[in-house]
């Protein structure tokens, strides 16, 4: 049974997207018997490479995969070790997990009102300060360069990164090495770095591997915060495919395979990088800096994040007074006048989303955690890792949804599967056995593996040992994972959408479709009600442990 | 309403279908089962099946009016004729368009999830030469007499194409254009006169990018009023002439492109973020499909009270929108009902209600009652922001849907990359 699991995943994950896949290969290639082209040749790239701004467009998404981890890596590691064994860290890392819940789209459009021309940061300014009556005819959303893209996107992906870290870091000790360290004389934030920093980056690389795909291919944020003239790649793929001109679908089946190999080359051009910074970093340890730069270091570690996680907490606060807001003019520094109406005129539709919602994240998380405690139960009775197979896994996150989850859909129903929530909770699961494994892996293999030896050696059985010693011990992960593939269930759109028949709607569903024309304070309440959903279930994944724990202070987790 | 022109966009995906499921075994397509379709000629019979059945209406969700207003029909038709009409609502008509195909391709002819559509112009077109929309049923509803379709030829043509009874009128959609009169004095008074208001006004005005439905409409709009002679427009777009008809139009464009918001830089996504830079004071000037949205807006408090709404004096783009039924649909007898229902002289009085959807009747005001008439009078908007009422002459016909993908690629190609 538990040597099926990781089999039984490959093929979950694998078989849907390899036969969604399979539809756009051939048509990228030139071969689409429907429209009479059955000569394959190079044609179609041929024209996709001669599309106006292409080149443009590709560069976008790549930078945005490269330096929105870079970003967001130093932002964290810069943060952990300036506040490493302090006791304020502890209150901002609270914040950090249900700030986790936020979708990207819900963020995205909170910070877009921040920053914009007419935005809160420069209602706070005029006119006593600038003089403006009217907003200023400023560039600042939808910049060539995708620079506020980029901005959203490293805000949502410092508390993922965070979180992961948080989650590693116990397993390495972290104060024993710095203390450590701080005997040779470092001042505790080079302590840190040099000591603690090596040893978390490997815990780390697929988390940051997931946000490359994530940020190189994204499309809600980049609508929202991104350049448009032209738009990143991924942008241009949805457009292609929803193209009444026929022929424009072999151009979006090449450009998705395009946005693919864009995603493996950020990826590959990282580890290139790391192996180069690698060698850089242990020149510099060697050379013994023990006290420079110290101050910098720690103003900058902390202050970065307080800009960066406040900027993300004042973006949901102004969702937050969007929901209740009447009219608000610029440049007025708070709406006129504050009203329900947005929230009553939500009660009327709400229930059926709501419990569509809760019945499919329940249903595919508990799926993916037990597929994924299995996989990984077994990889450690079998004593290797069988990373190879595990790798693919993470092919629903690196092959752009849109390209297989059409051919998919039409998969399902040759199977005369009838569309309902069992068949939209199986398309979840793709989504979120990935990151269930993602936040559960790690923790998992650094279990220490004395505890099973020596359960083994009082006699216990490796079904007991698990039951009594490793799950007891793995819960508060465990809990951490279920929390996250509850908020990755609750942020599908096209693939509740597409094998739904639109008839399964959701939190989201109904979200994305009122973002199409609601205004701000509509957009706003249905976003807070998206958020609400996953942040509770960090709220009990963080609560629960401490609570069964309550007596057993080292058991409790490492969220908080 | 114009919005579901948005839905227009799903040619591609009719024939995506085609070929993706010819790459993934394509299993035998069975005869349709007319047999057992309601005949809408039967009207008695018709209702009678529809008692008791399940009805998924598929429109476009994004506009929380429309949403609310089919929260009552469905409540309606629940009490008058015992129907669970749900209302699914889509970021995209093509969307729905999309699942009607994969189900033809996979052979389901008689088991489709969509029972009832919001849709016109390129959606219907492609829908229909596909043979995915069941018909002729439109023409029987009783209720259709109400539109009085003989003296109002323009509900049996949507863009160009015949309807032929293979879907019902709903409501009616013009453009117009509405302007903040706290920021400007007046409005430009046709779409060719913009480019000197904007040389008074920079800054001032923006439209949504193609291909949102918005801006093509812009496109439209613009070229209709540049051009000398609109006949071709009418016929399926030709390669050899395009570029000498769309001529003046890339250089009104070119001309116009600095003085706007941002200097043409960036653009608006759709119709909402149009919107919601007048509300937000950043331009003065928008349009809109919905010739009631500033009123509506300024009654929902997301406009300020001095907007004022504002016809194009040479003329201005009118369609309509419908309602079809896919030729696989499970609840076909409901799908009449409700269409049937939608037409009546409540459901379309209440659409006209700014306090409920504010949209144009598509019914014949002038065939009814005294008292139906009065009542319709009654709920026309006196509100400042309100439209004046368009003249006979006023209405510019859609062109062929072919334009649409022709004039969204060429503006592409000359502002899409910069």
């Amino acid at each position: 049974m538990l040597r099926a699991a990781p089999w039984l995943m490959f093929g979950l994950l694998i078989m849907p997207v390899l036969a969604g896949l399979t539809a756009i290969v051939l048509p990228a290639f030139g071969y689409l018997p429907a429209l009479q082209q059955t000569e394959p040749g190079l044609m179609v790239w041929r024209e996709l490479l001669n599309t106006p701004g292409i080149g443009r467009s590709a560069a976008l998404s790549l930078s945005a995969g490269l330096l929105t981890p870079l970003l967001s890596l130093l932002l964290v590691m810069l943060f952990l070790a300036s506040t490493s064994g302090t006791r304020w860290a502890h209150a901002m890392r609270r914040l950090v997990a249900p700030l986790l819940a936020v979708p990207h789209a819900a963020a995205a459009f909170g910070l877009a009102f921040l920053i914009a021309p007419s935005g809160f940061a420069l209602r706070l300014l005029s006119p006593e300060l600038t003089g403006w009556q009217r907003p200023p005819d400023l560039l600042i959303l939808n910049d060539p360069l995708g620079l506020a893209m980029m901005l959203g996107l490293v805000l949502k992906e410092i508390p993922f990164l965070l979180l992961m870290a948080l989650a590693a870091l116990p397993q390495l000790n972290p104060d024993q090495r710095v203390t450590m360290a701080r005997t040779l004389g470092y001042r505790p934030i080079l302590a840190w770095l040099w000591t603690v920093a090596p040893a978390l980056y490997p815990l780390l690389r697929l988390p940051l591997f997931a946000v490359i795909a994530f940020a190189s291919a994204t499309v809600d944020v980049a609508l929202i915060l991104g350049p448009t003239l032209p738009p990143p790649l991924s942008v241009r793929i949805i457009g292609w495919f929803s193209d009444p001109d026929l022929n424009r679908r072999l151009l979006a089946s090449a450009a998705a395979l395009l946005q693919l190999a864009i995603t493996l080359s950020a990826i590959g051009l990282w580890i290139v990088a790391e192996k180069m910074i690698a060698r850089l970093y242990r020149k510099l340890l060697l050379g013994g800096i023990r006290l420079s730069g110290h101050a910098l270091l720690n103003v900058a570690g902390k202050s970065l994040m307080v800009i960066t996680l406040g900027a993300l907490l004042l973006s949901l606060l102004l969702l937050v007074i969007h929901a209740f807001a009447g009219p608000w003019r610029f440049p007025a520094n708070l709406p006129g006048s504050w009203t329900s109406q947005h929230w009553l005129s939500v009660g009327s539709v709400l229930l059926a989303p709501l419990s569509n919602t809760l019945l499919l994240g329940l249903m595919s998380t508990v799926l993916a955690v037990l597929l994924v405690v299995a996989a990984l139960e077994h990889e450690s009775r079998q004593g290797k890792a069988t990373t190879r197979l595990l790798w693919a896994i993470y092919i629903p996150l690196l092959v752009p949804q849109v390209a297989f989850l059409y051919g998919l859909t039409l998969l399902l129903e040759q199977l005369r599967w009838q569309p309902g929530l069992l068949l939209v909770g199986f398309a979840h699961s793709l989504f979120v056995v990935p990151y269930v494994y993602l936040s559960l892996a790690e923790p998992y293999r650094r279990l220490d593996p004395r505890w099973q030896q020596l359960s083994a050696t009082l006699g216990a059985s490796p079904n007991r040992t698990w039951w009594q010693i490793k799950l007891p011990m793995l819960m508060a992960p465990i809990a951490t994972a279920c929390a996250v593939g509850l908020a990755v269930s609750i942020g599908q759109y096209l693939a509740t959408l597409l094998t739904g028949a639109g008839r399964v709607s959701t939190l989201t569903t109904e979200a994305v479709a009122l973002a199409s024309g609601g205004t701000r304070s509509t957009i706003a309440v249905w976003a807070l009600l998206q958020s609400a959903v996953p942040m509770l279930g960090f709220v009990l994944a963080i609560t629960l442990p401490r609570f069964w724990w309550r007596n057993r202070r080292d058991m409790r987790g490492q969220l908080t | 309403m114009n919005r579901t022109s948005r839905t227009t966009r799903s040619n591609f995906r009719i024939r995506y279908w085609l070929l993706a499921s010819s790459l993934l075994m394509t299993l035998g397509t069975s005869n349709t089962l007319w047999a057992q379709s309601p005949n809408p000629s039967d009207w008695a019979s018709v209702v009678q099946k529809a008692h008791d059945q399940a009805l998924y209406f598929y429109t476009w969700g994004g506009d929380q009016q429309t949403n609310d207003y089919l929260v009552w029909v469905a409540q309606r038709v629940a009490e008058e004729y015992s129907i669970r009409m749900t209302h699914v609502r889509l970021s995209d008509t093509a969307d729905a368009v999309s699942r009607i195909l994969a189900e033809k391709q996979a052979g389901n002819t008689d088991r489709g999830a969509v029972d009832l559509l919001w849709l016109n112009g390129e959606n219907f077109a492609n829908l229909k030469n596909n043979d995915l929309l069941f018909g002729p049923w439109a023409e029987q509803l009783p209720n259709f007499a109400l539109v009085n379709a003989d003296a109002n030829p323009g509900v049996r043509v949507d863009f160009t194409v015949p309807v032929d009874g293979y879907e019902s009128p709903w409501l009616r959609a013009h453009l117009v254009f509405y302007y903040d009169s706290a920021y400007v004095d007046s409005p430009p008074a046709n779409v060719a006169a913009l480019l000197a208001w904007a040389r008074q006004y920079p800054g001032e005005f923006t439209y949504p990018r193609p291909p949102d439905f918005l801006g093509t409409t812009f496109l439209k709009q613009a070229l209709l009023e540049l051009t000398d002679d609109p006949d071709p427009l009418y016929r399926p777009v030709n390669e050899s002439n395009f570029s000498t008809i769309t001529a003046p139009l890339w250089g009104f464009l070119d001309a116009l492109h600095p003085l706007l918001l941002r200097q043409g830089r960036t653009f608006p996504a759709n119709g909402p973020e149009l919107r919601r830079l007048v509300a937000d004071g950043e331009i003065a000037l928008a349009f809109s499909f919905n010739p009631t949205e500033a009123v509506n807006s300024v009654i929902r408090n997301e406009l300020p009270e001095s907007v004022r709404t504002h016809v194009p004096d040479r003329g201005a783009l009118a369609n309509v929108s419908f309602v079809g039924i896919p030729l696989n649909a499970s609840h076909k007898a409901a799908a009449m009902v409700t269409a049937n229902f939608l037409l009546s002289v409540p459901a379309q009085l209440r659409a006209q209600d700014p306090q409920h959807l504010g949209g144009t009747p598509v019914i014949d005001v002038g065939t009814l009652s005294p008292a139906e008439q009065a009542q319709f009078a009654a709920s026309r908007q006196s509100h400042p922001a309100a439209p004046p009422l368009m003249t006979a002459s006023q209405p510019l016909q859609e062109p062929h849907p072919s334009w649409i993908d022709a004039l969204e690629q060429a503006w592409l190609t000359r502002y899409g990359s910069r």
